[in-house]
C-alpha cells in the first residue's frame, strides 16, 4: 500500500536470482502457491469467458424473460437476475473487465510513474522539485474519490474510468521508484557508468530502471488487488462498464434491492470482487515478505 | 523547541501550498467536463441567446486563468457554486449531510483503532501460535473485501436471519412521533445524550453498529497489520531486552514500553485509512440509505452536476491533507526525532 514507499529497499540481489527465489518461496508456502493458482485460473477465466460461459449471450447481455430471478439450481448455479440471465455465466463475462482492466491501469500508471520518479531523483534539482511536488498534489486526493470525479468529468464508461484510475495512481509508482533511485545513485556500478562517460538518458534506462522492477513488481501486486477494488467501486456507482455489459460492482448494486429475498444476484459478483482482490493481497504479503522481510514477519 | 517551532511553520506552509494545487486541480477538472456547462444548468433546449447569458453569468467566457481568480475568490467567501441538481448552494449541500457521513466516519474509526490496535498488540506477542493466524486471517479479510458486499452480508446475517439490528437509515421512522430527536449539533449520539433521548440514544446506536462494523473492516485489517509490524520491530531492540531481564512482566513490556513506541507508524496508517474511509462511507451510505453525502455524491456524480462535484472533491482533499498534517504533527510531539530531520 501507500506505506511501502517510504521504507528503504534493499536491491541487492541479482534479478535472475530473485526470480528463482520467489517460485520457490510461493511453491512451499501452501497459502501463496494457492493464491497463484486462483489467480491464474481467474486470468484463464477471463480470457476464454465466452467459450467456458453456458450461456454467452445472456452473460453479454441478452434478456431471458421466461426465467427471471431463479433461485441457484443445476441448471443456472448461480441463479438468474431480473431480466432472467443467467448469473453465472455474468460473472464469468464479467471477468473480463474486472481483471483485464486494472492490468492495464497499473501498467500504464508503471510506464508513466516509474519513469517520472527516476528521472526526478537521478536529476536532482528543480527537474526533482517540480515532478515530486506534482506527484504530492495528485496524493493529496484521496485515490479512489480523485477518480471518481475523473470519471464524472471525463463521461461514465469502462474506458474512462481505467483512464481516471491511471491518473490517481501513477504518483505512487513515482514515489516508489524515486525512493529507490535515490539508493540507487550512490552505488559504484552507476558511478563508474557516469565516470565512463555513458549519457544519462542510458543510464537511467539501462541501469536505474532495470534495478526498481523488483520493488515495482511487489507493489504492482498488491496495486492490483486495489484497482480491482476501486474498480469494483466505481462500477457499483455506476461510472463504469454500462449496461447490457457485465460489471461484477454494478451486478452487486442492481441485486441490491433484491438482497432480502434474491440473495443471489448481489452475492456472486460480490464474492467474485472479493476472492480475486484476497488472492492478490495473499500473494503480495509474500512477495514483499521476501523483498523486504523488514516489514512484515 | 526553536526546530520544533520550525519544523511546524514549515509543515503548514507545505499544506497550504498544496491545498492551493488541489484547488487548481480540481478546477481544471471541470473544465475539462466534455460537455458544455451552460448546457448542463438549462438543459439541452436552449436557446443561442440564453446560453450566451448563461456562459455570461459563470464567467465562462473569461479566459481560464481570470476564471480560476474568480472561483479563488468565490471559494475564499465560502461559495462553491449552485448545485445543478438541486439549485442549491453546494456548500450548504455539504453542510447539511456532513454530520450524517461525520458520525458514522468517526464511529467507524473509533471501532477500527479500538479494534484494530489490541488485534496487532496480541498478534506480535503470540507471533506464529494460532492467536497470530487468526488476527493475520481477519486483517487480510478486512482489507480484501469491498465495502458495499461486506454491508450486503451484514444485512442478510443480522437483519434477515438473526433479526437483531435494523435494515437500512439513521433512527426508526417512528421515533419522530414518539421520541423525535432534537436536533443542536446534528450527531445523533451527541444529540440524544444531551436533551437525555435514551430510547433516541439506543435506537441510534442501533443503526450505527452495521453501517459502522462494515466501514471499519479495512481500517481494523491495515491498522492490525501495522500495529503488528511495528511492535514485533520494537521488541527486538534492546531495551526491550533490558527490561525483560530486570525481570519486568512481559504484560507491562508488551503494553507500556514496547507499544508506546510502536504507537507513531500505527498513527501514519490511521490517517491514511481516514482518507481511505472517507470515500468508503460514500459506498456504506448507499448500502444502508444513511442520509450523507454519499447519495448526494453519487447523483452528483451520475448528472456530472460539477459544481457539486468540485465541492466534494475539493471537500475530501482538504480533509486528507489537514489530516496528514495532524498526523504529522501529533507524530513530532510524541517522537521528538522527527521534527530535527
Amino acid at each position: 500500500m501507500a506505506d511501502i514507499a517510504s521504507l528503504p529497499f534493499e536491491p541487492e540481489v541479482q534479478s535472475t536470482r530473485t526470480f528463482r527465489h520467489v517460485l520457490n518461496v510461493i511453491v512451499r508456502d501452501p497459502l501463496s502457491l494457492a493464491s497463484t493458482i486462483v489467480i491464474i485460473l481467474f486470468i484463464l477465466t477471463a480470457i476464454f469467458a465466452y467459450q467456458i460461459a453456458p450461456y454467452p449471450l445472456e452473460g453479454a447481455g441478452k434478456p431471458d424473460v421466461s426465467q427471471r430471478m431463479e433461485a441457484p439450481s443445476t441448471e443456472h448455479p448461480f441463479g438468474t437476475d431480473r431480466l432472467g440471465r443467467d448469473m453465472l455465466s455474468r460473472v464469468i463475462i464479467g471477468a473480463r473487465p474486472a481483471l483485464i482492466v486494472p492490468f492495464g491501469v497499473v501498467f500504464f500508471a508503471i510506464l508513466i510513474g516509474a519513469p517520472l520518479g527516476a528521472i526526478a531523483a537521478y536529476k536532482g534539482g528543480r527537474v526533482d522539485e517540480v515532478i515530486m511536488r506534482t506527484t504530492d498534489l495528485f496524493l493529496a486526493f484521496p485515490s479512489l474519490l480523485l477518480a471518481m470525479a475523473i470519471t464524472a468529468a471525463l463521461g461514465r464508461g469502462l474506458q474512462n474510468a481505467a483512464i481516471a484510475l491511471v491518473i490517481s495512481w501513477w504518483p505512487w509508482y513515482t514515489r516508489l521508484v524515486h525512493g529507490v533511485t535515490l539508493s540507487l545513485r550512490e552505488r559504484y556500478f552507476i558511478e563508474a557508468a557516469q565516470a565512463t562517460g555513458v549519457r544519462d538518458s542510458v543510464i537511467v534506462l539501462r541501469h536505474i530502471l532495470p534495478n526498481t522492477i523488483s520493488p515495482i513488481l511487489v507493489q504492482a501486486t498488491v496495486d492490483l488487488g486495489t484497482v480491482i477494488l476501486a474498480m469494483g467501486g466505481l462500477g457499483f456507482l455506476g461510472l463504469g462498464t454500462q449496461p447490457p455489459f457485465p460489471d461484477w460492482g454494478l451486478m452487486v448494486s442492481e441485486g441490491r434491492e433484491f438482497i432480502l429475498n434474491q440473495w443471489w444476484i448481489s452475492t456472486f459478483p460480490g464474492l467474485a470482487i472479493f476472492v480475486v482482490v484476497l488472492v492478490f493481497n495473499l500473494l503480495g504479503d509474500t512477495l514483499r515478505d521476501i523483498f523486504d522481510p523488514r516489514q512484515y514477519r | 523547541m526553536l526546530r520544533k517551532l520550525e519544523y511546524v511553520l514549515r509543515r503548514l506552509l507545505t499544506a497550504f501550498f498544496v491545498l492551493i494545487g488541489v484547488s487548481i486541480i480540481t478546477f481544471l477538472l471541470a473544465r475539462v467536463v466534455p460537455s458544455d456547462p451552460a448546457v448542463l444548468y438549462i438543459g439541452p433546449k436552449a436557446r443561442a441567446d440564453e446560453l450566451a447569458k448563461v456562459r455570461e453569468q459563470l464567467g465562462l467566457d473569461k479566459p481560464l486563468p481570470v476564471q480560476y481568480a474568480i472561483y479563488m475568490r468565490d471559494l475564499l467567501h465560502g461559495d462553491l457554486g449552485i448545485s445543478i441538481g438541486t439549485k442549491r448552494p453546494v456548500l450548504q449541500e455539504i453542510l447539511d449531510r456532513a454530520p450524517a457521513t461525520l458520525e458514522l466516519l468517526l464511529t467507524g474509526m473509533f471501532l477500527a483503532v479500538l479494534v484494530g490496535i489490541p488485534l496487532g498488540v496480541l498478534s506480535a506477542r503470540w507471533q506464529g501460535r494460532p492467536l497470530d493466524t487468526g488476527v493475520r486471517t481477519i486483517s487480510i479479510i478486512g482489507v480484501s473485501v469491498p465495502a458495499f458486499f461486506l454491508g450486503l452480508i451484514l444485512q442478510i446475517i443480522f437483519f434477515r436471519n438473526l433479526h437483531w439490528l435494523p435494515l437500512t437509515g439513521r433512527v426508526n421512522s417512528d421515533l419522530r412521533f414518539t421520541n423525535p430527536i432534537q436536533t443542536i449539533t446534528n450527531f445523533y449520539l451527541i444529540d440524544t445524550l444531551l436533551t437525555s433521548n435514551w430510547v433516541g440514544f439506543k435506537d441510534t446506536v442501533y443503526h450505527l453498529i452495521l453501517p459502522a462494523i462494515t466501514l471499519a473492516a479495512y481500517p481494523i485489517g491495515l491498522i492490525a497489520r501495522m500495529t503488528r509490524a511495528a511492535m514485533l520491530e520494537v521488541m527486538e531492540q534492546d531495551y526491550i531486552r533490558t527490561a525483560r531481564a530486570y525481570g519486568i512482566k512481559e504484560v507491562i513490556i508488551t503494553y507500556f514500553y514496547a507499544l508506546k513506541n510502536a504507537i507513531s507508524p500505527t498513527l501514519t496508517v490511521i490517517g491514511l485509512t481516514v482518507a481511505f474511509a472517507l470515500t468508503g462511507t460514500f459506498f456504506v451510505e448507499i448500502i444502508f440509505n444513511w442520509p450523507g453525502l454519499g447519495e448526494f455524491t453519487v447523483r452528483s456524480l451520475l448528472n456530472i452536476d460539477y459544481p457539486a462535484i468540485m465541492g466534494i472533491t475539493l471537500y475530501g482533499a482538504t480533509a486528507y491533507v489537514i489530516l496528514n498534517l495532524v498526523v504529522d504533527l501529533l507524530q513530532a510531539w510524541i517522537d521528538p526525532r522527527i521534527s530535527l530531520k
